[in-house]
């Protein structure tokens, strides 16, 4: 970066750490502190969309489930409209969603849960092409030195993710499949099953946004 | 629909690499394959958003927050500072979360298993909503250096963990924040996967004897810089930019 056109550098990263639960899940870490935990809750009762649960395992390079890991959801409603200004779609926008989730992987079997609703199709970049729906997930735990972004697409959109413009740039077919979550049934409830590679032969494609 | 207002690439530069070995747990927690490089679209330049009646009244308050038989043992200490963004401008009503060890080194923390004791007054963690231009503030005590296993006697500096939103998810950011004069500093193996010193250094918050309270309370000041915004004059408007 040219210091004499006035930017500012970005602060550096740090890793979140092995007590990241503190600050942001203080319940995960074992206490209770504020009134209103921002992010364990991301559907009323009235949210509109289909009723779906993500979950799955943070698997570092030898395949070992992460147990401390930090998980965070962004995503846009059900008819595919993010919360936010700066998304002036025509859609519908919900204002009791905020689209925002965050959860932390178990300290003894590595699995999150995150209970949400099937987000729409958003429109793409180029604004010809609707991006399939996805969910925009972030990482950080000890070990991860900078957040970790990625995006997970639904196995049951097939058609729309072989259009994805996204899923498209990445040159590996094979690679492409690391952000695409099955979906099955248990117990009447819809399941996404999203594990994240960290490293090795199914490392996951994370994202330079 | 190219979005208005989308980031400033990130200079990875100024940040840690994945792998560092001196950092043990990175090895295996480091993808080993090249980001893929995304232009923003509409999921990149959102992100959450938080209002200021989300918070109770006493969540930047570490020495009140958990309060039970009296406050906490420790240095009472102001950190403060200012969010803004790669552009110079302040970052308003943005979410700035906060955690730490307690004056002993010892984090209210199922895992964490240091001999030095839980203060039963601190919880350890805090949050607030940056004001108009951009500023926070909150009161802590300062936290203890601690030991951790890394190499057989490595210690962490004394510092504070930070969480940040800004305006979009791309911006989203989690730091640690040091103390100005903590030996410590120089030979920490967290700090040091930041290759560059000067990034270092801009993450030691100096002592601020002038926001300090006088017979109450010393003051450190920390700015936080976000992503900036990229302007992007012939792909969205000719002019008003």
């Amino acid at each position: 970066m040219n210091g004499k056109l006035d930017y500012l550098p970005e602060t550096p990263s740090q890793t979140a750490g092995p007590y990241v639960h503190i600050g942001l899940i203080p319940q995960q870490a074992g206490f209770e502190i504020f009134e209103n935990p921002l992010g364990n809750v991301i559907t009323g009762r009235n949210t509109p969309g289909e009723r779906i649960c993500i979950e799955g395992r943070v698997l570092d390079g030898l395949g070992a489930p992460c147990r401390d890991v930090l998980v965070e959801l962004w995503q846009a409603n059900a008819a595919g409209r993010y919360n936010h200004p700066a998304d002036t779609q025509n859609k519908a926008l919900d204002h009791g969603f905020r689209g925002w989730a965050r959860t932390g992987t178990d300290f003894v079997t590595g699995l999150y849960t995150i209970r949400t609703i099937k987000p729409g199709s958003v429109v793409g970049r180029k604004g010809r092409k609707a991006m399939a729906p996805h969910v925009n997930f972030w990482l950080a735990s000890r070990g991860i030195n900078i957040g970790l972004a990625t995006r997970m697409y639904f196995g049951d959109e097939e058609a729309a993710n072989f259009d994805d413009p996204v899923l498209n740039i990445i040159e590996q077919p094979e690679r492409r499949k690391t952000l695409v979550a099955p979906r099955s049934e248990r117990d009447g409830a819809i399941i996404y099953t999203f594990d994240i590679h960290l490293q090795g032969d199914r490392e996951t494609v994370f994202f330079d946004v | 629909m190219v979005p208005q207002n989308e980031f400033i690439q990130r200079d990875r530069a100024q940040h840690p690499p994945a792998l560092t070995p001196d950092y043990k747990t990175s090895v295996l927690r480091s993808p080993r394959l090249p980001l893929w490089s995304l232009q923003n679209s509409l999921s990149e330049v959102t992100g959450p958003l938080f209002r200021l009646k989300e918070l109770g009244p006493l969540d930047h308050d570490l020495i009140l927050n958990y309060a039970k038989t009296g406050e906490p043992i420790g240095e009472r200490t102001i950190v403060h500072g200012r969010v803004l963004d790669g552009n110079g401008r302040g970052v308003p009503n943005t979410l700035v979360e906060v955690w730490q060890a307690n004056a002993g080194g010892r984090y209210r923390h199922q895992n964490d298993t240091y001999l030095a004791p839980i203060d039963p007054n601190f919880g350890g963690c805090g949050r607030m909503i940056t004001d108009q231009e951009g500023y926070y503030a909150f009161r802590t005590v300062k936290p203890g250096a601690y030991p951790f296993r890394n190499h057989v006697n490595s210690w962490r500096p004394a510092h504070i963990h930070f969480s940040l939103f800004g305006s979009g998810f791309a911006q989203r950011l989690i730091t640690q924040m040091y103390f100005e004069g903590d030996p410590l500093i120089p030979i920490d193996s967290i700090l040091g996967t930041i290759p560059d010193p000067a990034a270092r250094q801009r993450l030691v918050a100096p002592l601020d004897l002038n926001a300090a309270i006088p017979i109450d309370s010393l003051a450190y000041r920390f700015d936080i810089v976000l992503r900036g915004t990229r302007s992007t004059v012939f792909e969205n408007k000719l002019q008003g930019n």
